[in-house]
């Protein structure tokens, strides 16, 4: 535990290099799945059949299996029917196909939340219903998931970490790295769980500030729920 | 050729069960420990308690997992891959466990203990007799989540070579060159162990669920 | 009369910089039913909590049978099992049917044999009228209901002395009558009772003692024909005449 600090200032280039993909990952993991997240939980609320069909199995498909099993699925096993995707593509698709299935049920809790007056009130003026969904539901849905969804981040920032097991030169690859070249993982691991957790509580404290910022009174879930 | 797989990889399964079996009770118990000292200690076990939560829910799983596995199969205590595994996911699941304990002892509100001490109950009375069986209630559906995660989670500790699904899917892969078959095996397999974990909880939820307690 | 059953000596209580109540004397005797009344706020509730040691305070002593039970070595658990407690929102367990709610001191606390809990517990609900709503949770209670479990659950402890605090002023009026019923019923049978109440009629029908509270202080105490009729002090003649203003009047209706 004593070498953390040590490891910190020798390791610092390779640490701040693996920080930066871990970053990169869930930058784009959080926006891959927001999008699809979205697609998916409109598709659940208000599709027909078909569409609420295929977004009740991708979510329950990859909330239900783990994230490495995924991960693997990709990268070993898409080559199998002709895709071959690079060790960063593949963690890229998993984490944002994984990320997605929890922002659906985010976003979806926040359209349901919405109820159907808005869509009527929209529907009333002449909107189509497509119209609505992006001028009426999907601003208000976004809105009202913040607190729900500002979990997501942090949790999904904390999956990236299992990549390195394909290889990917984030953080804790970067870890492992150092535990080979001086015989100390426990050390090695401890500093790197040091910038995990850096990265974590400033993520956090960050979102905590943008939803107090973006706070509309008097609209949040509770409030609708009464 | 799909059934052969399964049939090789169903003997990782009761591997992933065990490891299941020993995180998610040894959790269970140091979270409520933790969760009990946290609501009701004094001031400094519940600075510690905070922190500790703190610390093990702001870094990643895998992370810990490799600290706490090399702690455990070190000089000064030495267990076997699968002891040291399932020992650091239940340290890990702890922390999100005793959060959610917590939760559920500070909605009981304050009048239930006001109420057993006035029929004469000690405090540790009152905790066990009043407030636990009805923060346990509460706790179901968000605990039936967290044991979820830690069944997910168990897939972990293939990293340290314990022969559990994913590590059985892995060496199939190798051997038949069929990863695609071998991993959607394994996915499956999850996926069916999840589903009847969470079904359980869901029958026991509602078993003991109060005739006027919502869902 | 013989010496005090509970007797409470120049309590105060202090909450920051607010003084709740202070001074406060009061001899409780067996048998007896006194109520408090007084304006809201003006510390009764907190008393009845501190007689019974749910609530410190800050100086004073607390007699219960001749012995000091706001002494350092009193076994506050013990004192608390032989002073019966009625809350103004019940505070029934929720995770309990009516039947274990007054069952659970029995079998956890005094540690009776099940089978004679049992039987005891059956007898208090039969008391309050509820022995058919055994199996009931409080859930599936109505408010009358749920006090008068509240009170049978604190009447199978046996405890000498009887604490209500505002009893039924949670409740929809007409639901206040089954539990004054009950209460009533109590008095006769010479429970010893301390009751915080507005309900005027309550207090004059059933007490033999009315004690006058406000800011923190005992005005004036005496038999409710004294104190309804020539009572002492101007203080207490407004504060009837207040709350016969409220509630005479609905009384006279119904």
């Amino acid at each position: 535990m004593s070498d953390v600090p040590e490891f910190l200032i020798r390791f610092w280039p390779i640490l701040l290099q693996g920080a930066g993909v871990t970053l990169l990952l869930t930058v784009q993991g959080l926006a891959a799945g927001l999008v699809l997240g979205m697609i998916t939980a409109l598709g659940r609320v208000y599709g027909g059949k078909t569409w609420r069909g295929l977004a009740i199995g991708y979510v329950e498909l990859f909330r239900g299996t783990p994230l490495l099993v995924q991960l693997f699925l990709i990268y070993y096993g898409l080559p199998g029917l002709g895709i071959t995707l690079s060790r960063e593509w593949s963690a890229f698709l998993a984490l944002g196909l994984n990320s997605g299935a929890y922002q659906a049920e985010y976003l979806r809790g926040s359209i349901l939340a919405i109820g159907n007056g808005q869509m009527m009130a929209g529907r009333a003026i002449g909107m189509s219903k497509w119209q609505t969904i992006r001028e009426i539901i999907v601003p208000q849905a976004l809105r009202l998931a913040i607190p729900a969804w500002a979990n997501e981040p942090v949790s999904l920032l904390k999956s990236t970490a299992v990549v390195f097991l394909i290889a990917v030169p984030e953080l804790m690859a970067q870890g492992k790295i150092i535990a080979a070249r001086t015989y100390n993982p426990i050390g090695a691991y401890m500093s790197v769980a040091v910038i995990y957790m850096f990265m974590v509580f400033v993520l956090d404290y960050g979102l905590k500030f943008l939803e107090r910022y973006v706070r509309i009174p008097g609209f949040e879930m509770e409030a609708r729920k009464a | 050729m799909l059934s052969n797989f399964l049939s090789y990889i169903f003997q990782g399964i009761s591997i992933t069960i065990a490891v299941t079996l020993v995180a998610l009770p040894a959790g269970l118990v140091l979270g409520l420990g933790l969760a009990l000292v946290n609501t009701y200690g004094g001031v400094w076990l519940k600075r510690l308690s905070a922190l500790y939560s703190l610390l093990m829910r702001g870094v990643p799983p895998v992370v810990l997992l490799f600290i706490l596995y090399f702690i455990l199969s070190g000089n000064l205590v030495n267990l076997t891959p699968f002891w040291a595994g399932s020992v650091s996911l239940g340290v890990i699941s702890s922390a999100y466990q005793m959060e959610i304990l917590r939760g559920a002892l500070l909605s009981i509100s304050g009048g239930q203990m006001v109420a057993a001490r006035a029929i004469g109950m000690s405090r540790l009375q009152a905790i066990q007799h009043i407030i636990l069986p009805q923060a346990l209630r509460i706790a179901i559906p968000p605990w039936s989540n967290e044991a979820s995660i830690v069944l997910k989670d168990s897939s972990l500790v293939y990293a340290l070579g314990v022969p559990e699904i994913l590590r059985r899917a892995q060496q199939l892969s190798a051997t038949t060159q069929q990863p695609l078959l071998a991993f959607g095996a394994a996915a499956l397999i999850y996926f069916v162990l999840v589903f009847f974990v969470n079904r359980g909880l869901d029958v026991l939820a509602k078993k003991t669920r109060l005739p006027t307690q919502h869902a | 009369m013989d010496s005090p059953i509970l007797q409470a000596k120049n309590l105060t209580k202090i909450y920051g910089q607010n003084v709740i109540f202070q001074d406060i004397s009061l001899d409780v005797y067996r048998g007896e039913t006194i109520v408090i009344i007084g304006p809201s706020g003006t510390g009764k509730s907190t008393l009845l909590r501190c007689m019974n040691l749910l609530t410190p305070i800050d100086s004073g002593k607390i007699f219960l049978n001749g012995k000091e039970i706001t002494a350092r070595d009193a076994n506050e658990d013990k004192v608390r099992q032989q002073i019966g407690m009625v809350f103004q929102n019940f505070l029934l367990f929720n995770h309990l049917t009516a039947f274990d709610n007054v069952m659970i001191g029995l079998s956890k606390v005094k540690k009776m044999p099940k089978a004679q809990a049992r039987e005891k517990a059956l007898y208090e609900l039969n008391r309050v009228g509820l022995s058919d709503r055994a199996d009931h949770y409080p859930g599936q209670l109505s408010g009358g209901q749920l006090q008068r479990v509240g009170i049978a659950r604190a009447l199978a402890m046996d405890p000498s002395v009887m604490l209500f605090d505002e009893p039924t002023s949670a409740l929809d009026p007409e639901l206040i009558g089954e539990v004054l019923g009950v209460m009533e019923t109590l008095s006769r049978e010479h429970m010893t009772m301390l009751v915080v109440t507005h309900e005027m009629g309550f207090a004059r029908e059933v007490a033999n003692r009315i004690v006058f509270m406000e800011k923190g202080s005992i005005v004036e105490q005496g038999a409710p024909d004294d104190l309804f009729y020539r009572p002492q002090h101007e203080r207490t003649r407004e504060f009837l005449w207040k709350i016969t203003e409220l509630y005479g009047k609905k009384e006279e209706k119904s």
